[in-house]
């Protein structure tokens, strides 16, 4: 999977009130990080349908990060909690149709936490940088 | 490596596909039976819930869909160790007894069974229900369909749906039988067998009746000496639902008897690079090639065979038929492919009396016909004779019951290498110094259609005839007839 | 008025789509009035070159059911799309690569490799596998190729009318294809059956509360359902919210929860990631780890579960040269 001069492509979910708001902060403050993140912001991360993974895996992303507001600080009081049971079992479908761990995260990433952000997006682009372009062959992995 | 391309003339889908290879003189060097169809069930039931089995594995066949629900339900009391109560194991058996007869039935009046009736030897547009029609009269087609639609309709009560139920649990099954559904159930078994009476007739009138008929059954172009499997009850009586697994030798000795759950020391597979079936074979004979007789592994499943492999039918008609049968057939085992017919009906009347065991049953109408498990599950193996022979379900879970290995014996299978030989077989009686003509395709068709064969466990086709393409080539490998029927 | 020309196909099918249309019963007779078959190979004689000898679009309608799954699948599909006018995707298999498609999770190889090699019946030293080319005693065979994946019919050419179900019911059979028939065509990419949820048709729907919300989740064997109460108010997955309607509930009346054969609603390409959201939404654990625990005790199985029939549709596969 070795290509020299490959580049991932990530699709990233992000939460209007927390997650986007930390982008911004990172991007004012002048802090680097990749460019290989393609944002997405939706009014709560509750709004991410799985349905969304899935075309943004099927059209051609490396990666899909859904981030949104830490357990308690949801806007909409609960709808993160709906993402977080989401993802768990999204995580898990992912894995069984053969896409490799690292490729789909969910992150809680607060209006203030420009700086996580930029580590969280750091790590997962080297992680996938690693994993190689996704390219499914014939069928997934051993289910 | 240039690619192959493979001329799309050459296949037909889900289907057998039969080819013949001619020497110099024009007689049959070979004639090869193929099935090209993989799905891979085996492989995609790993990681699911073991409970989901019985719904998923029913698509293997949606003709047979409850033979292989019913062998998964009973893998499934296996794995998690739990017994159902009385009633769910009635209620199970009667709707399977529902299921053999109305499948039988379709078989032996629109399937196979033209051949017969209508005549081996009758135009290809007349050997099917339209023959039938003719021959019996509208009235008594009529009758047949709507028998079936009702039996499947009594299929619908129990099962939610007919085809790909969904009765099927662990310890039980998802609904007891309510007042107005055991009504139905009741009225409906006595048309059943009235209905099987019928069809047995139609047997004497028309085929035994006959003896030409009753010669070319027994004529050497359709016979091999096989063992033959089936399961047998406690007294060695035929059983469809449950009971041992019985083998007997060519000669009608008993080879082997056991539990299916040690099914892994009796029955082996063997690959062949040219199809995509597997071959079973006994494992205490072994492996010898497309050959017959007693020092070849082949067996047989499905009607004859399990007539084969018991002592007698477990009811009383049926058992008197039985009788008849190797009376007039002349002495057990039979080894004549064609007897398959006659055995389904004998078949056909046994189901239709132990319905009515069943249904008349008082205790098949108790409320209670779920245990819920309690035990670790780990491996679980079922079986159950489906229309088309001895059916294995075998699943390993992990203590969560999530399957984590599968392994399916599916009827057709048991007889996938006899029906090699037969087609091979009748091919050759029927083929001499280059000689070939249409009808030829018939007998050797009748010679595999007589398995009532389920490859891809789909082959079954409205007017009594599976799709099949003959191509014949001579010594050079050049295609000099291809023949091609519905 | 000519007699409109049908044809009838079956590509990975087991046999169930073919009882569905044989189910039709007097119906049957109707089509044969109103349409003359040109095509099925379950009950009529069937040559490749008839088909291809047809003028293209000059069959009226194809209706076919089956996955992609072997090579020859898709050149007849193909062929088809191309002599007719329009094209019916039948059954759960065509619509989204019903069951079969399951196979989807797996690598060509291991699928193989477990068939030919690793089942425990297997006695294969050689390691010999179904091949393309190979011969029996000096005679030449061939068989089909085995492709990289199971997909729907729509993923091959393009579908105009689809016709769901597992298999579908008589009932819808007929309305499709006597609404075809009679020239009175839906808008392109019509799935027949209801427009909304099967909860809408479902016996047990007014024992439904407005909302659900349930602290543990049950397997269908765990439990004995209360036959008079909504499925999903006992803890066990239904799919009837994020599936069609039409089948007249069948299963709910078999006392057993819907398993999706119908397929999503309009709207929803992934019915398999709709139900995982619908279902992730009725349950109130709040706690990661709690709610981690519960899915790796119960062994909740996403793919099993949620996309039963759909994954054919829901399939990740991209080709290199895409990138």
């Amino acid at each position: 999977m070795g290509d020299e001069n490959f580049e991932p492509k990530i699709v990233v979910i992000a939460c209007h009130w927390c997650t986007y708001q930390a982008i911004n902060l990172a991007g004012t403050s002048r802090f680097k990080y990749p460019p290989n993140v393609r944002v997405i912001r939706v009014m709560c991360s509750g709004r991410s349908d799985p349905q969304f993974v899935i075309e943004a895996f099927r059209n051609g992303a490396d990666g899909v990060l859904v981030a949104g507001c830490h357990p308690g600080d949801c806007h909409y009081v609960n709808g993160n909690m709906k993402t977080m049971r989401r993802t768990v079992l999204l995580e898990k479908m992912l894995e069984q149709m053969g896409i490799e761990r690292g490729r789909f995260r969910r992150e809680w990433i607060s209006a203030a936490e420009a700086k996580k952000w930029v580590d969280v997006v750091t790590e997962m682009v080297e992680q996938i940088r690693k994993l190689g372009p996704l390219v499914m062959r014939s069928g997934g992995g051993d289910g | 490596m240039r690619e192959v391309v493979i001329d799309p003339i050459t296949r037909l889908e889900g289907h057998g596909k039969i080819v013949i290879k001619l020497d110099e003189n024009g007689n049959v060097q070979k004639a090869i039976l193929q099935v090209p169809e993989l799905r891979g069930f085996e492989k995609f039931l790993v990681g699911r819930t073991a409970e989901d089995a019985p719904q998923i594995t029913s698509r293997i066949c949606g003709v047979c869909p409850w033979a292989h629900h019913m062998a998964a339900t009973k893998a499934l009391d296996d794995l998690f160790k739990v017994e159902p109560p009385l009633a769910a194991k009635m209620i199970r058996e009667f709707a399977y007894n529902v299921f053999m007869l109305e499948d039988h039935a379709l078989h032996f009046f629109v399937l196979g069974g033209p051949d017969f009736i209508v005549g081996p030897t009758a135009a290809k547009e007349e050997r099917n229900l339209v023959g039938i029609i003719k021959k019996l009269g509208a009235d008594v087609v009529k009758n047949v369909i709507i028998t079936r639609k009702k039996l499947r309709y009594l299929e619908q009560l129990i099962g939610g749906k007919i085809t790909h139920p969904v009765l099927g649990l662990p310890g039980g099954v998802a609904k007891p039988l309510s007042d107005e559904d055991w009504k139905i159930c009741f009225d409906t078994s006595k048309e059943g067998i009235e209905f099987a009476k019928f069809a047995y007739k139609a047997l004497k009138d028309i085929v035994l009746s006959n003896d030409q008929y009753v010669e070319l059954i027994k004529s050497d172009a359709y016979t091999h000496k096989t063992y033959y499997m089936g399961l047998v009850d406690d007294n060695n009586n035929v059983n469809f639902y449950d009971g041992k697994i019985r083998v007997v030798d060519p000669e009608g000795r008993e080879f082997a008897k056991f539990d299916v759950r040690n099914y892994l020391d009796h029955i082996a597979e063997h690959v062949e690079p040219w199809t995509y079936v597997r071959f079973t074979y006994l494992k205490g004979v072994g492996w010898k090639g497309f050959v017959d007789g007693k020092e070849s592994g082949i067996y047989s499943v499905a009607p004859l065979a399990r007539l084969n492999a018991s002592n007698g039918m477990a009811t009383p008609m049926a058992n008197e038929l039985y009788k008849e049968f190797y009376q007039v057939m002349g002495g057990k085992p039979i080894h004549s492919t064609l007897a398959f017919h006659w055995a389904r009906v004998i078949e056909m009347v046994y189901a239709a009396e132990r319905m009515m065991e069943l249904i008349e049953n008082p205790e098949i109408r108790s409320k209670d016909v779920r245990n819920l498990p309690k035990e670790r599950p780990d491996v679980g193996i079922g079986v159950v004779e489906a229309p088309r022979g001895t059916l294995i379900h075998h699943y390993e879970t992990d203590e969560r019951g999530i399957i984590k290995r599968a392994n399916l014996i599916v009827a057709t299978q048991n007889n996938s290498a006899r029906m090699v030989l037969s087609v091979d077989k009748a091919a050759r009686s029927l083929i001499k110094n280059g000689k070939i003509d249409d009808g030829i395709l018939n007998m050797v068709e009748m010679a595999f259609r007589a398995y009532d064969p389920c490859h891809a466990c789909a082959t079954h086709s409205l007017p009594g005839s599976m799709p099949l393409i003959v191509r014949i080539y001579d010594s050079d490998d050049n295609l000099i007839k291809e023949i091609r029927r519905d | 008025m000519p007699k409109a020309k049908v044809a009838f196909y079956w590509c990975a099918s087991c046999g169930g789509c073919e009882e569905a249309q044989v189910d039709l019963a007097d119906k049957l007779f109707d089509l044969v009035e109103a349409a003359d078959i040109v095509l099925w190979p379950v009950a009529m004689d069937f040559k490749r070159e008839d088909v291809e000898r047809m003028p293209d679009g000059s069959i009226d309608v194809a209706i076919i059911n089956g996955g992609i799954r072997m090579s020859e699948h898709e050149e007849m599909v193909k062929l088809l799309r191309r002599k007719s006018k329009l094209v019916v995707a039948y059954g759960s298999c065509a619509h989204m690569g019903g069951i079969p498609a399951l196979a989807n999770a797996y690598t060509k190889e291991s699928i193989f490799k477990y068939a030919y090699e690793e089942a425990p019946t297997v006695n294969n030293p050689e390691g010999r596998r179904p091949e393309v080319r190979a011969s029996f005693d000096g005679v030449e065979l061939e068989l089909p190729a085995f492709l990289d994946y199971l997909k729907p019919l729509d993923e091959v050419v393009e579908v105009d009318y689809y016709i769901p179900g597992c298999p579908p019911t008589p009932e819808i059979t007929w309305e499709a294809i006597s609404s075809i028939l009679s020239g009175k065509l839906p808008p392109k990419g019509h799935v027949f059956g209801s427009d909304r949820a099967l909860c809408y048709e479902c016996p047990l729907n007014e024992t439904k509360p407005e909302k659900i919300s349930l602290d543990t989740i049950k397997r269908p064997h765990q439990i004995v359902l209360d036959p008079n109460k909504c499925y999903l108010t006992q803890g066990v997955l239904c799919m009837g919210p994020v599936t069609r309607g039409g089948c007249k509930a069948l299963c709910i009346k078999g006392n057993m929860p819907c398993t999706g054969c119908f397929g999503p609603v309009d709207g929803v390409s992934y019915q398999g990631a709709k139900a995982l959201s619908f279902f992730s939404s009725i349950i109130n654990i709040d706690d990661e780890n709690t709610f981690r625990k519960l899915v790796e005790e119960l062994g909740v199985d996403p793919l099993g579960w949620f996309a039963k029939y759909c994954l054919g549709k829901g399939t990740i596969y991209r080709k290199k040269e895409e990138r």
